[in-house]
C-alpha cells in the first residue's frame, strides 16, 4: 500500500471532501487553509498545543484493560482509550484547543460553534473562557430541550447559546445556522467546527488535532503490551474521535479499523443515523460525502439515542476509507448501546457516554468470536454523566 | 484552491463560444439598446403551493420581470435567511422535487418562450439527479441558466462541462470578500450574468451599503464583460433604483417572498404583481 497522504492539496479524499460553500466563504477558507498550513509546522504553535493538552486537558490519558468485562464476554481482551478522563469529559476538547489557538493567532476574538448533544459546545465554551474570547453556540431547539444540563454548563462558562428553530431543530440545523453567522461575521469570527466534516481544511485540521488519540495509543500499546492491537473500534457520528484514533494507524495494515454507526431503532427502519451503511454520496455542509437523503436529494431526519451520533452526514475521510476498503463500518442499535452502557457501569465502574457505548456494544459482539490473546482497542470517547437522564428515561424512571 | 481554479480555466479556454444567442444574452442586449436595466425577481418553486408557481411566473413577467430566478427548494438552505428558509419549507411540505420544478418551467414555456428562466438552489438535489440527466431535462424544459450556491468554480469542472454541452449558462456568484485575482478568473468562466452578492450575510438581510456596492461594481467592470446583477438586501424601490444605476440587473428575493407569505390566496397574484410593478417603475426611473 502506498503511503497515505490525503487529503489532496485542494481538500479531496478520493471523490469526497472539497469546498462546497457559497462564494462569500471562499476567501475565509483560503485564509484559514494558509494559516493552518503555516502553524501546523510552527514550533511555537506545536509546543503550546502540546503544553495545553498536558496541563489543561490532562493528557496523556491511559489505556485501561477492561479485564472483568473481557472475561465475562469470554474472548478478546478489551482495552479502553480513556478520552472520558479528559477535562470536560470527552475527546472534543483536543480539537477546540487546537482551533482556539489558531483563532488567537489569526486575531479573531469571537468564536462560534454548533453543537448537538452539547459536548462540542461545552468544549468550545471552555476554551473561549480559557483564552478570553467571546463564544456563541448554535444548538437545535430540540437538543436544547433534551440537553438542558449542558446548556446551563455553557452559560456558566460564559457562552451565549442560541436555540435554532429551523428544519428539524437538531445538529444539522445548528450547523446551517453557524454557517449563516460565519458568512455574516466572517471578518472577526472563527468558526470552530466540532467534527471532521465541513469544507476543506476542516476535515483535515480537526483530524490532525484529534490524532493525538492514536499517536498516544501507539506509544502506550508498545509500552504496555509490546504490540499494537488487532483492531481499533470507535463510534462514528461525524467521525472525529474515530479518525483521531484511526489516522495514525492507516498505514499499518495489520490493524483493522472498525467504525460503529448508530442504527437507532434498526437500519431496516426509518429511524437511524447509519450514514455510511445506508446513505448515498451527496453534498452538504461544505463537503461531498455519504448522506442520509431521500431519492430527490433532500436531507432526511435521523434518529439515535445518542445526540452526538444523530447526524445525517459523516466526515469525508470516513467515506473514502469505506470506499477504498481500509476501514469497515458497522451499526449498533439504541438497545444494544444501552446494554453496553450498563455492562461497563457494572463490570468496570466506568459510565460511558451513549456515543461511546455504540463502540463498546460492537466490541461486546466481536470479542467472543476471537481468541483470548486478541486485543481490541475501543475509543471510550466520552463519559456518560450527561446521559443519565436519557438512560433513566429508557429504563422507565424519571430523575 | 485558486490553483485548481487555474486548471479549470485551462480546460475551458478552448470551449466553443459560437453557440446561438440565448435568451439571457438577448434579453440583456435588448435592454441595453433601450437604456434600461434588468429586474430579476426570485420565487421558490412550490411556494406557497405547487399550483401557484407557473401563474406567479406569468404574473411576474406581466408586472415587469425581465428574467425569473426560480428557487429549487432544499432541506438545508445554508446561504438563506429566515424568509427564504420558510419558503423552502412550505414548498417541501408539498414534496416538491427538482424534476417537478423542471416540469413547472416546461409548463411556463407553453405561454412564454421569451423570458429567461434561471434556476437557483443547492448542490444535493442536482447530485441526486446526476449532472447529465439534469442538463438534458433542464434544456428540454426551457431552462436558460443555473446558479448552485454551493458549487463554487473550484468544484464545478464536470458540472460546467455538462451545462456547456447542453447550452445552459453556468452562473456564478461574486462577493465583497472575493479577492482581485479570483474575480479575473471567475470572469473567464462565468456565463449569462454575474450575480454579485451585495453584502456579507444571508439573503433577506437589510444592510446593503450602496457605497460599497458602487466601489465593487466598478472593480468588477474592469475584468467582467458580461452583465452584472446585484442581489441580497434590496428591499424597496429606492434601493432598487440606486442599484440599477450601478449595475445591469437588480435581483429581489426575500421581499417578494414576504409578499407571498402575507397574501391571502385570492390576492396572491395581484399583491405580488403590484409589488413588482412598483419596483419596475422605480428601476425605470418613473
Amino acid at each position: 500500500m502506498n503511503v497515505y497522504d490525503l487529503p489532496s492539496k485542494d481538500g479531496h479524499f478520493g471523490p469526497y471532501g472539497g469546498i462546497f460553500v457559497a462564494e462569500t466563504l471562499i476567501s475565509a477558507l483560503e485564509d484559514l487553509r494558509k494559516q493552518y498550513e503555516f502553524y501546523r509546522n510552527d514550533a511555537d504553535f506545536k509546543a503550546e498545543f502540546a503544553d495545553e493538552l498536558k496541563h489543561y486537558v490532562g493528557r496523556p490519558n491511559p489505556i485501561y484493560h477492561a479485564k472483568r468485562w473481557s472475561e465475562h464476554l469470554g474472548g478478546a481482551q478489551i482495552l479502553l482509550k480513556r478520552e472520558d478522563l479528559n477535562h470536560t469529559g470527552a475527546h472534543k476538547i483536543n480539537n477546540t484547543i487546537g482551533q482556539a489557538l489558531l483563532a488567537k493567532r489569526m486575531g479573531k476574538r469571537r468564536i462560534i460553534a454548533e453543537t448537538g448533544a452539547g459536548q462540542h459546545g461545552v468544549a468550545s465554551a471552555t476554551v473561549a473562557a480559557r483564552y478570553g474570547m467571546e463564544c456563541v453556540v448554535y444548538m437545535g431547539s430540540e437538543d436544547v430541550r433534551r440537553q438542558a444540563t449542558n446548556v446551563y454548563r455553557m452559560k456558566l462558562l460564559g457562552a451565549t447559546v442560541i436555540p435554532v428553530e429551523s428544519g428539524s431543530r437538531t445538529l444539522k440545523d445548528a450547523l446551517n445556522e453557524a454557517m449563516r453567522d460565519w458568512v455574516t461575521n466572517v471578518e472577526n469570527t472563527f468558526y470552530i467546527i466540532g467534527t471532521v466534516a465541513g469544507p476543506h481544511p476542516y476535515p483535515m485540521m480537526v483530524r490532525d488535532f484529534q490524532a493525538v488519540i492514536g499517536n498516544e495509543a501507539k506509544v502506550q500499546m508498545q509500552e504496555d503490551y509490546n504490540r499494537q492491537p488487532d483492531a481499533l473500534i470507535a463510534c462514528v457520528g461525524g467521525g472525529s474521535n474515530a479518525i483521531g484514533l484511526f489516522y495514525p494507524y492507516i498505514n499499518d495494515d495489520s490493524v483493522r479499523l472498525i467504525g460503529v454507526e448508530a442504527a437507532g431503532k434498526g437500519i431496516d427502519t426509518a429511524q437511524h443515523a447509519a450514514t455510511l451503511s445506508m446513505g448515498k454520496p451527496g453534498v452538504l455542509h461544505g463537503n461531498r460525502t455519504y448522506l442520509i437523503q431521500d431519492e430527490n436529494g433532500q436531507i432526511m431526519e435521523t434518529h439515535s439515542i445518542s445526540a452526538g451520533l444523530d447526524y445525517p452526514g459523516v466526515g469525508p475521510e470516513h467515506a473514502w476509507l469505506k470506499d477504498c476498503g481500509r476501514a469497515e463500518y458497522v451499526a449498533i442499535t439504541d438497545d444494544e448501546a444501552l446494554q453496553a452502557f450498563h455492562a461497563l457501569c457494572r463490570f468496570e465502574g466506568i459510565m460511558p457516554a451513549l456515543e461511546s457505548s455504540h463502540a463498546l456494544a460492537y466490541a461486546a459482539k466481536y470479542a467472543p468470536t476471537l481468541p483470548k490473546d486478541s486485543l481490541l482497542l475501543v475509543n471510550l470517547s466520552g463519559r456518560g454523566d450527561k446521559d443519565m437522564a436519557t438512560v433513566a428515561q429508557m429504563s422507565g424512571l424519571t430523575l | 484552491m485558486f490553483d485548481s481554479l487555474k486548471n479549470l480555466m485551462q480546460i475551458f479556454s478552448g470551449r466553443d463560444e459560437s453557440h446561438q444567442l440565448n435568451r439571457i444574452s438577448s434579453t440583456f442586449s435588448n435592454l441595453q439598446s433601450q437604456g434600461r436595466k434588468a429586474l430579476i425577481p426570485f420565487i421558490t418553486a412550490g411556494d406557497p403551493h405547487p399550483d401557484a408557481t407557473v401563474l406567479l411566473m406569468h404574473q411576474l413577467v406581466q408586472s415587469g420581470a425581465d428574467i425569473i430566478e426560480l428557487g429549487v427548494p432544499f432541506s438545508d438552505p445554508m446561504a438563506d435567511g429566515p424568509t427564504i428558509q420558510r419558503s423552502s419549507e412550505r414548498a417541501l411540505k408539498h414534496h416538491i422535487n427538482l424534476s417537478q420544478v423542471l416540469d413547472m418551467v416546461a409548463e411556463f414555456r407553453h405561454r412564454d418562450t421569451g423570458t429567461p428562466v434561471v434556476l437557483m438552489g443547492y448542490a444535493n438535489p442536482i447530485e441526486a439527479m446526476g449532472y447529465e440527466a439534469f442538463a438534458v431535462k433542464a434544456k428540454a424544459s426551457g431552462v436558460d441558466g443555473i446558479l448552485i450556491v454551493d458549487y463554487p468554480p473550484e468544484e464545478s469542472v464536470e458540472w460546467v462541462q455538462q451545462l456547456d454541452r447542453h447550452g445552459i449558462d453556468a452562473i456564478f456568484l461574486l462577493s465583497p470578500t472575493t479577492p482581485e485575482a479570483r474575480i479575473e478568473q471567475v470572469a473567464k468562466l462565468a456565463k449569462g450574468y454575474i450575480y454579485y452578492v451585495s453584502l456579507k450575510g444571508v439573503t433577506g438581510a437589510s444592510h446593503l451599503d450602496l457605497q460599497d456596492v458602487s466601489a465593487m461594481v466598478a472593480r468588477l467592470r474592469q475584468s467582467i464583460t458580461i452583465p452584472i446583477g446585484v442581489g441580497f438586501g434590496i428591499r424597496d424601490g429606492a434601493t432598487a433604483k440606486a442599484v440599477a444605476d450601478l449595475a445591469d440587473a437588480v435581483v429581489v428575493g426575500s421581499r417578494i417572498i414576504e409578499e407571498i407569505e402575507q397574501s391571502p390566496s385570492a390576492e396572491l397574484l395581484s399583491n405580488v404583481g403590484n409589488f413588482l410593478h412598483g419596483l419596475r417603475k422605480s428601476v425605470d426611473g418613473h
